[in-house]
């Protein structure tokens, strides 16, 4: 099974040789080189899923790292369902982007610089699941969060570029550091880093409390809150939620790529290959449901204020990562997985769609303005019916991916053992209605409609996109419909293939239903699986009559409540919270009291201070010299003088 | 018999006041009368001493310091000379070449 | 008697000197260190040193003061009178100058002597004369010294010579 080291190493190899001779030798033909090596990772990618599906496994370090004593880690590879999916999920997503980047890309000055950046990021995030220990994943972390700056600050002569760069770099600092922590934890009590043995030995320090801040907690709750918070960071929940609506600066495939399918989808990969610890502490559990479900809501509300596409659909990311959260809150994990799957997909779909309106519409001053999109169904007929799919998906209407998922993660909420299961339900079943509804407000705008563009694009009508751009749009598609027949749920007729293929590795839900429901279990998840369709369909109902029939309903909210309206669109302000509360502070304290006090004062007063205390004491000392003999027998006399005065006194 | 500590408080007495006025008196010539008082009273210790602990060689030094005493002031006060021939100014403080 | 004669002695030492450093006009100054040197040579006659005495004053008040007097008056100045005669600085010189003579007569007032070394008892000196006495010393032990000292007077004798001379060069101007 040694092959599935050249999965990474592919986009590796290629990812250096375009960034070393990009600039010379390659330039328009730069995207050959990395299309073909994640081409390859992808097959080869499959042919380990299909081995892993016939019952293959494997776990084998490539080279020793760190030998110190008594700390050892390798590069290592771990071939098991959960991290075969990922690889079979990543390559296959990121040749997809790779190929449509063509299109997209094809005027940029940098376009060698984009493949290079794309397919470094796919070695990364291929060395982050496939990894088996936790360093591995670490470093994979750390190299997603690289490239994901390198990438959100692309076009980096634009300041509001660099700028969300900078700030998706350390709002994921800040997960990183509990992160960290929490795998420090983890050598701590295990004496290794590598999965195995942590999660054979796990159950044995179940009980093993620690003692933090006056309480007893047990080690178990601190090492999973711990690594939750990278979760935290890099999957975008709250309270680090704050990068990935301000991400959507970087080109609309990065944010395809990284943004919907695959970085960020590396919070809930750690939560689930963690699981075991997780399970360990109702605390954990606790902690990562209330994180999803709160950001599920949260996102759910802002987005159908926003008039920029991409903004709409990073949201809808957020309150989609907030699902699988959920799910895995409340002991679901393969469903956390399946919903990462099949949103993979639709929502890629979803943003290389929205990629394709601004391609038609670039020439206008801001091409993601929904305002002035409309009826634009006749002209891009390829992206409409892709792109309605997507959302179709995204809203749960049966028949397709987003539904199969979706309705697995509330059937499991709703029967969980845990007690929060019931409210993570609710929150769900509501959040099911406000993205059909926001997704469709989406649709209805951009497609629908008269095309209102016109003064803005000066008169060009907006065409469709190239081929490079629609072929695989339409190959999501497909994803996005079929993806989900892998999770049919027994009580559908179906033997849910993909939560019996992950089982091995996550376990399986616990369900406790009063006695009552217990006899009719099927009829429930039915009813529950009717409920979130007619919310959903409620939700695009009322999409279509806010947008297409009766358009003057759309100024309800802003007039009848401005404060909410503000609220929502702000934000819930947290930007600006983070602002007063964190932001300033910290600059007061760096500029104000380190540089001005310590800096300035101290460290330049002392550098600064030697050498001039030195200099006048010189110069004072010049001045003995004037040259007056009789000064010189005055300082002799006085020199005996004081050496009679010390020889009398002592 | 006097006591030779009065000899050597004297001596000293005298070496002070030549040392005041050889730091404190500008004009050169001052000066160097200044320092004549001060080889006098090493002189004046010297012969007690050499009184009190009867030796000659005390004496002899006395007789040596004298004429050395001769000899520098004979140099000395030919180098006022030139000094007043080239700056007409016999006043220490507006010596100043050496001043850094 | 002997103790009267010695504080007559010392406080004229004193105060001419003090008269000396003090003097505005420097003619003064070299008559008052004239005085000095008298007193100076009764006081060795009271130590049973008679050839120092002569010595001091053949030597001293004859020939250094008359290179002095000499000096002064080729210098010539008059307006001594009128400007300061004293560094700025006097006050500090003369507290340095207490200062060190205080401590060091502190230090040595308890002198006692030690017990006799040498051979020049005051019996010696009547019998044979303190010329006698140090002549023999002088030229048995002491001899390089003595020629030394020659040298050395030699040297200043040649040093004033060629410092104080003219430099004539062709068709100058004497």
């Amino acid at each position: 099974m040694t092959y599935v080291v050249w999965i990474p190493f592919l986009p590796l190899i290629a990812s250096i040789i375009t960034l070393l001779f990009g600039r010379w030798y390659i330039q328009k033909r730069a995207h050959w080189l990395p299309c073909i090596a994640v081409f390859g990772s992808f097959l080869l990618a499959m042919k380990t899923l299909i081995a892993v599906i016939h019952g293959a496994r494997a776990s084998f370090d490539l080279y020793s790292w760190i030998i110190a004593d008594t700390f050892k880690v390798g590069v290592g590879f771990q071939v098991d369902p959960l991290s075969a999916m990922m690889m079979a999920m990543v390559t296959c997503l990121s040749f997809l982007i790779h190929v449509y980047s063509i299109g997209y890309m094809e005027d940029d000055p940098g376009y060698y610089r984009f493949f290079a950046y794309i397919s470094l990021f796919t070695f990364s995030m291929l060395m982050l699941v496939s990894g088996n220990n936790f360093l591995q994943l670490f470093f994979g972390w750390e190299a997603v969060g690289l490239c994901s700056y390198l990438l959100i600050g692309f076009w980096y002569q634009k300041k509001s570029a660099a700028d969300a760069a900078k700030k998706a770099f350390i709002v994921n600092r800040f997960g990183d550091f509990g992160f960290a922590l929490g795998v420090f934890l983890v050598f701590l009590t295990f004496g290794t880093v590598y999965y195995q043995p942590v999660f054979e030995h796990v159950h044995e320090v179940a009980h093993e409390t620690i003692r933090l801040f006056g309480h007893d907690v047990l080690l178990v709750t601190l090492m999973a809150v711990l690594l939750f918070c990278g979760s935290l960071g890099k999957s975008a929940q709250f309270p680090l939620h704050v990068w990935l609506p301000d991400a959507m600066e970087g080109p609309t495939p990065v944010s395809a790529l990284i943004h919907a399918a695959t970085m960020v989808t590396a919070g809930v990969f750690l939560v689930c290959r963690c699981h075991e610890i997780f399970e360990l502490s109702n605390v954990a559990m606790a902690v990562v449901a209330a994180a999803g479900t709160f950001t599920c809501f949260m996102a759910a509300t802002i987005a159908p204020t926003q008039f920029d596409i991409k903004r709409v659909i990073a949201y809808s990311t957020l309150s989609q990562l907030g699902y699988m959260f959920m799910a895995c809150g409340v002991g679901a994990f393969a469903a956390g997985m399946f919903h990462l799957f099949t949103h993979a997909y639709f929502k890629a779909l979803l943003f290389l769609g929205a990629g394709s309106v601004m391609h038609a519409m670039h020439h206008a001053p801001d091409p993601t303005d929904m305002r002035y999109m409309g009826g634009l169904k006749k002209y891009m007929p390829e992206t409409f019916w892709t792109f309605l799919i997507a959302s179709l998906s995204i809203s749960g209407v049966p028949g397709l991916a987003g539904f199969f998922s979706k309705d697995e993660i509330l059937w499991s909420a709703f029967a969980s053992v845990y007690p929060w299961g019931k409210l993570v339900w609710f929150v769900g079943t509501l959040v099911a209605g406000l993205t059909a509804f926001y997704s469709f407000r989406v649709v209805f705008m951009t497609f629908f409609g008269e095309f209102r563009g016109r003064e803005v694009l000066h008169g060009h009508e907006p065409h469709e996109s190239p081929k490079v751009m629609t072929i695989p749009l339409m190959i999501l598609a497909v994803g996005a419909v079929v993806t989900g027949w892998l999770g049919v749920p027994s009580a559908l007729g179906g033997s849910n293939h993909f939560a019996h293929f992950m089982e091995p590795v996550l376990g399986h839900p616990h369900f406790h239903l009063s006695p009552a429901l217990e006899e009719h279990e099927h009829l429930v998840e039915l009813l529950l699986m009717g409920v979130s369709t007619v919310v959903g369909l409620l939700g695009i109902y009322i999409a279509y009559v806010v947008y297409c029939q009766r358009p003057e309903l759309q100024r309800l909210l802003p007039e009848k409540c401005p404060k909410l309206y503000r609220y929502l669109y702000r934000k819930w302000y947290w930007d600006e919270i983070y602002l007063y509360s964190i932001i300033k502070p910290t600059l007061f304290l760096a500029r104000g009291v380190i540089q001005g006090v310590l800096d300035s004062a101290c460290i330049e007063g002392t550098v600064n201070g030697i050498p001039d205390l030195i200099r006048r004491g010189g110069e004072g000392l010049r001045k003995l010299q004037n040259g007056v003999v009789n000064t010189y027998a005055l300082i002799m006399a006085t020199g005996a003088a004081v050496v009679l005065l010390l020889i009398y006194l002592f | 018999m006097i006591p030779i500590s009065w000899y050597l408080v004297l001596s000293l007495v005298l070496f002070a006041l030549g040392a005041f006025g050889f730091i404190a008196r500008r004009n050169v010539i001052i000066m160097l009368m200044c320092i004549e008082i001060m080889l006098n009273a090493v002189n004046i210790s010297l012969v007690a001493l050499g009184r009190g602990l009867e030796d000659t060689a005390a004496h002899l030094l006395v007789f040596f310091v004298i004429a050395v005493a001769a000899g520098e002031a004979a140099i000395g006060l030919a180098l006022v000379v030139l000094l007043f021939k080239k700056t007409r100014e016999v006043h220490m403080d507006e010596f100043r070449l050496l001043k850094g | 008697m002997e103790t009267l004669v010695f504080l007559y002695l010392a406080i004229v030492l004193v105060v001419t000197s003090l008269l000396v450093v003090t003097n505005r006009n420097a003619v003064h100054a070299v008559l008052w260190m004239l005085v000095m040197f008298f007193h100076q040579a009764i006081l060795f006659l009271t130590l049973d040193a008679e050839f120092l005495a002569l010595v001091q004053i053949i030597v001293y008040a004859g020939a250094v003061l008359v290179l002095f007097l000499f000096v002064v008056y080729m210098i010539n100045l008059r307006t001594e009178l009128n400007i300061r005669n004293f560094h700025v600085f006097w006050p500090v010189a003369a507290t340095v100058s207490i200062v060190m003579g205080v401590l060091a007569v502190e230090a040595i007032k308890d002198f006692k002597a030690g017990p006799v070394v040498g051979d020049m008892t005051p019996e010696v000196i009547a019998k044979v004369g303190h010329a006698k006495v140090l002549g023999k010393a002088l030229f048995t032990q002491h001899i390089l010294s003595f020629e030394t000292a020659g040298v050395l007077l030699l040297v200043a004798v040649l040093g004033a010579v060629v410092l104080t001379r003219r430099i004539r060069f062709k068709g100058d101007e004497v």
